[in-house]
């Protein structure tokens, strides 16, 4: 792999050894994936920000690091809300650990945004190269902004970030972005279906990249859990779908397709004690239009995730639904926080939280549509 | 005997061998405390790498397992240096911050050609390694 002289400099150790380790981490993970160079980010987003998945060994390492990030940097969902998480039934344990890794993070210059929806805060441009490490901000930064990020790990992110640069491969070539099967959805689908087919999807190609063909109009709502599910089950770091996402048309149609007709999801339980709603992070639009749904005190307990940022900015709306029992919860989700443990069975409306519950909190889920999800929690039978 | 390797993380290590057939995750599969292979899968199980060249096709699992490198390091029971048939990005940020020499693509299947108790010397600078 190419280094220009600064860089090597900065392997050598001549601008310290935060610098140095994280250009050491950025040669290496250019070796492995053939890399010619180092390309300039315009941004960096780092994920494994819960204390889980970085334990005391981890806190340690992050304790030493020195220096600022040289581009705009956010991060991942933390363990838990940094201000409510004692009313996620957070031990103070946790918490003390948890703030102390963010602690570092601010340090280091990061925006404390804790969100896998860096693209409501953060928007980048198509073309712009940028290292991201949440898969749903990576899949949806590629395919419908077409911007160019590959599905980072937390460390390399983090290095990218302290460096301003990434090794150039995969999703950083505009050829490795090309569909390697044409996808054909038979029927127009409702919003709440769009979560659905890419869970179903990223089971049946694999990690296949597709060229979908979505009947009748497509929101960028419908994209992001489209997206998000298909990420999960799939791993894909981008799709197109023709007529919509900024690229399709920049490559030849692939030979094999697929046509979609069945992409039912079987539940893992049937009696939910929590409705968690927020995996993608919601936008605003999408907080106001719950809050408005949700006309009278819930019976059961639902926790509405978002980021700082948009809550902040939609105080009347979080205000109503704490009002009706509500919990809005921000810097965390459902997938990445130890709290949801607590539950038995959690009925969501996110293909990637159907996904990942069961394997991360051990849960059962239920996978309905926003507005059953609602219902549910407000004790309508309907 | 001397066969050329790809060096990915800098650093020249010696010392003896040890072999896992296995896949690895430092997260589960090794006992930080002690530097011993715990997954009780594993042929080696019981066995420790700390201080040898630990040999094994490719790391899996949790990228936590970066981070208990690093702890095995902080506690000297990491090994001296890693030889994988080809690399993953956990083992080699892993192995970056932990100061561990690492190595991969070596001309021969290192599972073929190095059995336990060898002693060799990686030099990840120049991408050989010798085997004495």
């Amino acid at each position: 792999m190419y280094l220009t002289a600064e860089e090597e400099k900065i392997l050598d150790g001549e601008q310290g050894e935060t610098l140095q380790k994280s250009m050491e981490i950025l040669v290496a993970i250019g070796k492995i994936f053939d890399a010619d160079r180092l390309i300039p980010i315009k941004s960096a987003q780092v994920s494994g920000v819960s204390y889980q998945n970085i334990g005391d060994s981890g806190i340690e390492w992050f304790e030493n690091l020195k220096g600022k990030v040289r581009v705009p940097s956010l991060i991942n969902p933390a363990g838990m809300d940094l201000d409510k998480w004692k009313e996620m039934g957070i031990e103070s344990e946790f918490a003390r650990k948890q703030l102390k890794i963010i602690s570092v993070f601010r340090r280091l210059g990061f925006r404390i945004e804790c969100t896998c929806t860096p693209y409501y805060i953060l928007t980048p441009e198509k073309g712009d190269h940028i290292a991201w490490a949440e898969s749903s901000a990576v899949i949806y930064a590629n395919a419908v902004i077409g911007a160019m990020t590959n599905r980072e790990g937390g460390p390399s992110a983090l290095a990218a970030a302290m460096v301003g640069k990434t090794p150039r491969f995969g999703m950083h070539i505009k050829e490795k972005r090309a569909p390697h099967i044409r996808v054909e959805v038979n029927r127009k689908l409702k919003d709440h279906e769009f979560p659905k087919v890419g869970y179903w999807m990223g089971k049946e190609i694999e990690n296949k990249i597709p060229l979908i063909n979505f009947k009748g109009k497509v929101t960028d709502i419908n994209l992001r859990d489209f997206g998000a599910a298909l990420a999960s089950t799939g791993g894909q770091p981008i799709f197109h779908v023709e007529g919509v996402t900024p690229e399709w048309k920049d490559f030849h149609l692939p030979e094999e397709s697929i046509y979609v007709e069945d992409f039912d999801v079987e539940s893992g339980c049937s009696e939910a004690d929590l409705v968690a709603i927020g995996c993608p992070h919601l936008s605003g639009k999408e907080l106001r239009k719950i809050a408005q749904m949700v006309s009278q005190p819930l019976k059961k307990d639902m926790w509405i995730f978002t980021s700082r940022f948009i809550k902040n900015k939609n105080m009347d709306a979080v205000a109503k639904l704490e009002k009706m029992g509500a919990k809005v919860f921000t810097d965390t989700c459902m997938v990445v926080s130890p709290a949801t443990r607590n539950y038995r069975c959690i009925m969501v409306n996110s293909g990637k939280a159907f996904c990942y519950l069961p394997k991360l909190a051990s849960t059962e889920v239920i996978f309905k549509p926003l507005k059953e999800c609602i219902q549910e929690a407000l004790g309508n039978e309907d | 005997m001397r066969i050329r390797g790809r060096g990915i993380v800098r650093g020249i290590a010696e010392g003896e061998v040890i072999v896992s057939e296995s896949n690895i995750s430092f997260l589960g599969d090794i006992d930080p405390i002690t530097g011993k292979i715990k997954d009780k899968e594993n042929l080696q199980y019981g066995k420790s790498i700390t201080g040898k060249i630990f040999v094994f096709p490719e790391g899996r699992g949790s990228t936590v397992g970066s981070y208990v490198m690093y702890q095995m390091m902080k506690l000297n029971t990491a090994p001296a240096g890693i030889i994988n048939i080809k690399t993953e990005p956990i083992i080699a940020v892993g192995a970056v911050i932990s100061d561990i020499p690492l190595m991969d693509r070596l001309e021969k299947n290192p599972l073929k050609i190095l059995s336990d108790g060898d002693h060799v010397r990686m030099d990840c600078y120049e991408g050989w390694l010798e085997i004495y």
